[in-house]
């Protein structure tokens, strides 16, 4: 499945997923996969990297919603980095943009709030 | 009529051929490019659910899109998951599916504006139109 691609790697204590290509119906099994390995092994600060996504369907958005319960009962959480204006019109429509916090660069979803 | 039909078995992967396929015909009919992401989009999201309902209810049979230009530009996405076949296999509690569908919904909702679900005994309906702009012939 060469429409999406996954790299994981550690900044500052928190696990970011950088995610290239198409999130939709087809390849979202593959970032659930990703995601809930990264839970399972103990991460509980998770960020996805959205930048070089092109495509994301209703399908990746349960995906992320997915592993956001899934963080936020076991006291972490999944924070998302995007600077797409397509895909931030997707996270409005949902009004998932009130649900995760949405981040245009790695170095301020990773960043301890101000103050 | 100027029509193009596609059928489909229910397997993810032809989702992203329909919607290829549903921006070439766009783009050909005329629909303005700023509108071509929505088509992308809703095309998918359209397809995507049905392909997901056949696979719940277990539907051996294709799903159809027809794009039509003879007009506004129109794509309709057919499947066959009527209420006979969500009674005769009910799909489980699915959490991440129950948020996805909710979020398809609301997608599809914002991105069409001339927007249509049919739903009856033998299947879905989706009907969603896009104006288009004519050339002079001609030029």
């Amino acid at each position: 499945m060469e429409d999406l691609s996954l790299a994981t790697r550690e900044v500052a204590g928190h696990t970011v997923v950088e995610v290239r290509g198409e999130v939709d119906v087809y390849t979202a099994s593959l970032l659930r996969e990703r995601l809930l390995a990264v839970i399972d092994g103990g991460a509980g600060r998770v960020v996805a990297d959205l930048r070089r996504v092109d495509f994301l369907d209703s399908t990746g958005l349960g995906v992320l919603v997915g592993a956001l319960k899934r963080l936020r009962m076991s006291g972490g959480d999944l924070v998302l980095v995007c600077d797409n204006e397509k895909l931030l019109k997707i996270f409005q429509i949902t009004a998932l943009d009130r649900v995760f916090a949405l981040h245009s660069t790695v170095e301020a979803a990773t960043s301890p709030p101000a103050g | 009529m100027p029509t193009v039909r596609l059928a489909f078995s229910s397997v993810p992967r032809y989702v992203r051929t329909a919607r290829l396929v549903a921006v070439a015909v766009a783009r050909r009919a005329g629909v303005p490019e700023d509108m071509l992401d929505e088509v992308r989009l809703a095309t998918g999201e359209a397809c995507g659910a049905a392909v997901a309902r056949h696979r719940r209810h277990r539907i051996a049979e294709l799903v159809r899109v027809e794009m039509s230009d003879d007009g506004p530009y129109v794509v309709r996405v057919i499947d066959a998951c009527g209420d006979q076949h969500t009674a005769r296999h009910p799909a489980g509690h699915d959490e991440e599916a129950e948020d996805a569908d909710r979020m398809h919904e609301a997608l599809l909702a914002a991105l069409v504006k001339d927007l249509e679900v049919r739903k009856g005994e033998d299947g879905t309906e989706v009907r969603m139109v896009w104006p288009v702009r004519r050339r002079l012939s001609g030029i």
